[in-house]
Formats: C-alpha cells, sequence, structure tokens
C-alpha cells in the first residue's frame, strides 16, 4: 500500500496554470484506498476543475497505474482524445505520474503528494522511482523524479558533474537532469526549469498522526 | 575586502585556489601561499575538496586573514543540512570573511569516504538564496537575527564547457537571480568555445573568471579528458606537451597556461588558477602573462 494525499486544489490549479482541456487519469489500486485516487475522487477534482473553468476531457480510471504496461495498453485507447488536451492530471502516487509521462508526451501534473511507501510496493519497479518526499515535483520537472533521479537530488538543475549526459556518481547510469531537461524541452516546459523551486520540506516525510491512525495504515506498515 | 570591489575598480582580478590540508600542520601551505601575496587578489580555500576529509575551509579562511591574504570561502552542499550551513556562514562573518563561493559539490563517492552519507539538503541555488536571506537579516524559518546581519560578496560556479550548454546557463540565470555576483569556470583549454559561451552570457552582466588548471603531463590531460566533467583539452595541445623531453615539461607547461592566459584576457574579467600542488610556479606563469 502506497499511502498519497491529495495536493492542496489551489496548488493544483496553479501547476494547471493557462492549461484548458485536461484529461483526468485516475488510479483504482492504492491511491483508490487512500481516497486520492478512484471514482469518488475523480469525480471531486473534475467538479473543482470545472468550477474553475476548465474542460474535464476524460475522467479514466485504471487499476494500477504503477503498471506502465498497464498504463501504455489502456491510453492507447485514449490517444485521439489525448492529443487534443493540454494535460494530463494524474490522481496516483508518484510512481503512476512516472509510468504516465514514460508512455505519453503530453505534459503531467501529481495530483497528490506521495508520503508513504509503506507496505506492498508500485507495481513498476517503485522505490528507486519514488521516495515519497511529500511534496511531488512532477509537475515541474515533466514527469521524472528529481529525487530519486537525481544522486544528490538536486532541484535546480544539473550540478557540473554529468558528462555525455551521465551521472558523476556512475557513468553507467542516466544524469537525471539530463533526462529532466530532455523531457521539459520536448513537453514545451523549459521555462519550468527556469524557476528557482525552494528547498524541500522534510517534515513532510514524516506521515501525519492522522495518517498513521488509519487501519490501512495500520493492516500495510 | 570584497572581491566585487575588485571587479568594479576595473581590475583584471585573479584568484588562486588554496586546498587545506590533509592533517593538522599548516606551515606548508601557508609557506607556498605567501610569495603570492602581490600577485593574487584573492584565495578560494576549498571545502573537503574531491569529498577527501581535511582541514575545513572556515578555519583555513580565518589563518589566511591572519596573514593578511584575502580568502574566498567555499561553501558546499555536500556535508551539512540547511541548520549546519547557516550556522557556518554566520561564523564566517564573525571570524571577518567577506566572500563565499556556494557550490553544490562532488558526491562522497567521488572522495575518500564513499560510505559517507550524502547530505545535499539544499542545493546551489538555494544555499544562494539562504545566504541572501541571512543577509536581509532572516534565516532560511523566517527568524529574524538578532543585530546586524551579515554581508559578503557572492560566488558560484559555471561549467561553459558542459554539453548540451542551456542547463548550465539556465542554472547559471537562477544562481544570479538568487546572488551570485560573480562566477568562477571550470578549467578552460578552447579559447574559442569559451568564447562562445561568453557571448551567451553577455546579457547576464556578471563578472565571469575562467578557470586554468596546469597541465602537467600528456596523461593528465587524457585523464582529464575522460574523467572530468566539462573540460576537454584538444590533441594539439597534448601533442605541444608530449612533443618536449621531460626536462623541459615544467617550461612548456608554464608556457600553455600563460597563452591561454593572455588569449583569454580580453573575453572575461578574471582568472582563477586551479594549481593543484604547483603553487610555486603560479608567479611564473603570471609573469609569463604580463600579470
Ligand atoms: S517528487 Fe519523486 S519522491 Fe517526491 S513524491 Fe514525486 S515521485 Fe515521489
Ligand atoms: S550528474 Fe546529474 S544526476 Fe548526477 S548528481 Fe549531477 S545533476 Fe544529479
Amino acid at each position: 500500500m502506497l499511502f498519497t494525499q491529495n495536493k492542496p486544489t489551489a496548488e493544483v490549479l496553479e501547476s494547471l496554470g493557462a492549461e484548458k482541456n485536461i484529461f483526468l487519469l485516475g488510479c483504482n489500486g492504492c491511491a483508490e484506498a487512500c481516497e486520492t485516487g478512484g471514482e469518488k475522487a475523480l469525480s471531486t477534482i473534475k467538479a473543482e476543475l470545472e468550477k474553475a473553468g476548465k474542460n474535464v476531457t476524460s475522467t479514466t480510471l485504471v487499476d494500477f497505474l504503477c503498471n506502465k504496461v498497464l498504463v501504455a495498453t489502456r491510453l492507447a485507447r485514449e490517444t485521439d482524445n489525448i492529443k487534443q488536451t493540454d494535460s494530463i492530471l494524474v490522481l496516483s502516487c508518484g510512481v503512476g505520474v512516472q509510468a504516465v509521462s514514460k508512455v505519453v508526451d503530453k505534459v503531467v501534473h501529481p495530483a497528490a503528494n506521495t508520503v508513504s511507501l509503506g507496505g506492498l510496493q508500485g507495481l513498476w519497479p517503485s522505490d528507486e522511482r519514488c521516495q515519497a518526499c511529500g511534496d511531488c515535483a512532477l509537475d515541474y520537472t515533466g514527469g521524472i523524479c528529481p529525487i530519486t533521479f537525481c544522486a544528490k537530488s538536486l532541484l535546480n538543475g544539473p550540478c557540473g558533474g554529468a558528462q555525455d549526459g551521465k551521472c558523476e556518481v556512475d557513468s553507467e547510469k542516466d544524469c537525471g537532469w539530463q533526462l529532466i531537461y530532455e523531457r521539459l524541452e520536448k513537453v514545451g516546459r523549459l521555462e519550468n526549469f527556469k524557476k528557482i523551486r525552494t528547498p524541500r520540506d522534510h517534515s513532510k516525510m514524516l506521515p501525519s498522526s492522522e495518517l498513521r491512525k488509519t487501519s490501512f495504515y495500520d493492516i500495510e506498515v | 575586502m570584497k572581491l566585487i570591489e575588485r571587479f568594479k575598480q576595473g581590475k583584471f582580478v585573479i584568484t588562486c585556489e588554496a586546498g587545506p590540508p590533509k592533517g593538522i600542520e599548516m606551515e606548508q601551505m601557508m609557506s607556498e601561499l605567501e610569495p603570492l601575496r602581490d600577485k593574487i587578489d584573492a584565495f578560494n580555500v576549498t571545502d573537503l575538496q574531491s569529498s577527501v576529509m581535511r582541514v575545513g575551509s572556515l578555519a583555513t579562511c580565518r589563518l589566511l586573514k591572519d596573514r593578511d591574504l584575502e580568502p574566498i570561502m567555499q561553501l558546499t552542499c555536500r556535508d551539512r543540512n540547511r541548520l549546519g550551513l547557516q550556522s557556518d556562514v554566520l561564523s564566517a562573518a564573525v571570524l571577518g570573511i567577506d566572500n563565499l563561493l556556494c557550490l553544490t559539490g562532488d558526491h562522497p563517492t567521488m572522495g575518500d569516504h564513499p560510505q559517507a552519507m550524502p547530505v545535499f539538503d539544499l542545493d546551489s541555488v538555494q544555499l544562494l538564496s539562504a545566504v541572501k536571506g541571512l543577509m536581509g537579516g532572516k534565516d532560511m524559518a523566517g527568524n529574524d537575527l538578532e543585530g546586524r546581519p551579515p554581508q559578503f560578496c557572492l560566488g558560484a560556479v559555471v561549467n561553459p564547457g558542459a554539453e548540451p550548454l542551456e542547463p548550465q546557463i539556465i542554472k547559471m540565470e537562477k544562481k544570479i537571480q538568487a546572488g551570485a555576483e560573480f562566477f568562477q569556470t571550470q578549467a578552460v583549454y578552447e579559447v574559442d568555445k569559451f568564447a562562445r559561451f561568453m557571448k551567451k552570457v553577455k546579457h547576464l552582466k556578471v563578472p565571469v573568471m575562467a578557470g586554468i588548471i596546469f597541465l602537467k603531463s600528456p596523461g593528465m590531460a587524457k585523464f582529464m579528458n575522460a574523467n572530468v566533467a566539462g573540460i576537454h583539452v584538444p590533441d594539439e595541445l597534448i601533442n605541444e606537451l608530449a612533443g618536449v623531453g621531460k626536462e623541459k615539461r615544467v617550461e612548456k607547461s608554464l608556457e600553455i597556461s600563460a597563452r591561454l592566459i593572455t588569449e583569454l584576457k580580453d573575453l572575461c574579467q578574471g582568472v582563477h588558477i586551479m594549481s593543484l600542488g604547483w603553487e610555486r610556479h603560479v608567479s611564473t606563469v603570471l609573469e609569463m602573462a604580463k600579470l
């Protein structure tokens, strides 16, 4: 079980900016249990987006967004629809958001913060992908996690150590910031990277006492 | 003295790297710096360079001050979280240090304690913002500092040889926005490429100091080409060095560096010399470059 919590609506709206046509994609796995994905969450966020003047082009539910193959097969049916949307708002853990950004060349936005990977991991090898930082930055980076893909978890761009696109720590490993840069360029969002991202709030990594009181948490962790 | 004052005076600024020893005997380091007193505007005291454990930058900077040599304290994000970093910045002010150079820092796996935890609580841009905040009288949590706030001249680094260059320039812009007043670069061996870089960052209007590393041997040049990000020593230079007998190597090497400095002089606002143990040759090179 992966624990996610909704990002505040204001933050989600800010990340959508001027985008008008939004494809909603929810996860029916752990996120459903956390009420951040699933049917109910989809309809809540749909109403909020419409209230803010957005056009929701689809509300699609996938059982496990962390299963990249499942995501690719399911989204293949939505190709035309996705083409016409400005971006995809993903209601899942960070692994799900990354799976989506891996299979479609569209701007993706996370609707939730991943706070704990306790219990069963996501299906796409995932603790390597998401460290449950509690303040998901995938929106800013175009769907590639800066915390796990950069050996120094840098938030404002590459260090001086990358060589030929590989990380200074391991010449076999891609530099995360090189990937992020290429991705942002591809989806036309380089301006994201020009904004200074403020330091992480590490206290967000601690599951809140409310979360710890839930039976899910009790059973899974 | 704040380094920015030197740039304002229109001076071609020269800095030199000073690496503290692994051990507590400071005499040798100090005696190597002494002859450079009148030639060098400030000394960059490295912060556990290449992630190798050694004497710290803060104490060494103060020792330089005591000898009336101007230090630039290098501060990396590798070993301290924001509590440690901010506290050391305040300590630096208390000890009279005027210049800080903020960097991300190498990963611990690059050094002699690869088992160490990499901290990187902040990155270089965030560190600059944090220091700027302290200079405005507030810590990162928004708490007021008591009394007069610290004042520094803030520097940063950029790698003009990085491929692709664009992300480096975006990050450079962010560093300026966060408070960086001058830049030092990775070692430069290709003057044309550096000139193109300078053209691209002209609009930023900050002083840039080109990095100089003495090519001690053809082997060292090849090693850097294979292992150091953004450094490329062209074959002509390697061949030039390899073409002379061993007894002439040093002389040739110094000649190459002096030539590079002369060519770079009109392109940028200063040079930063990373002598890597060849401190004794710095004066000669500067004389050869007529500086
Ligand atoms: S930024 Fe990375 S670590 Fe943080 S929640 Fe998103 S995917 Fe997980
Ligand atoms: S080389 Fe790239 S991935 Fe590695 S630490 Fe630097 S920015 Fe991060």
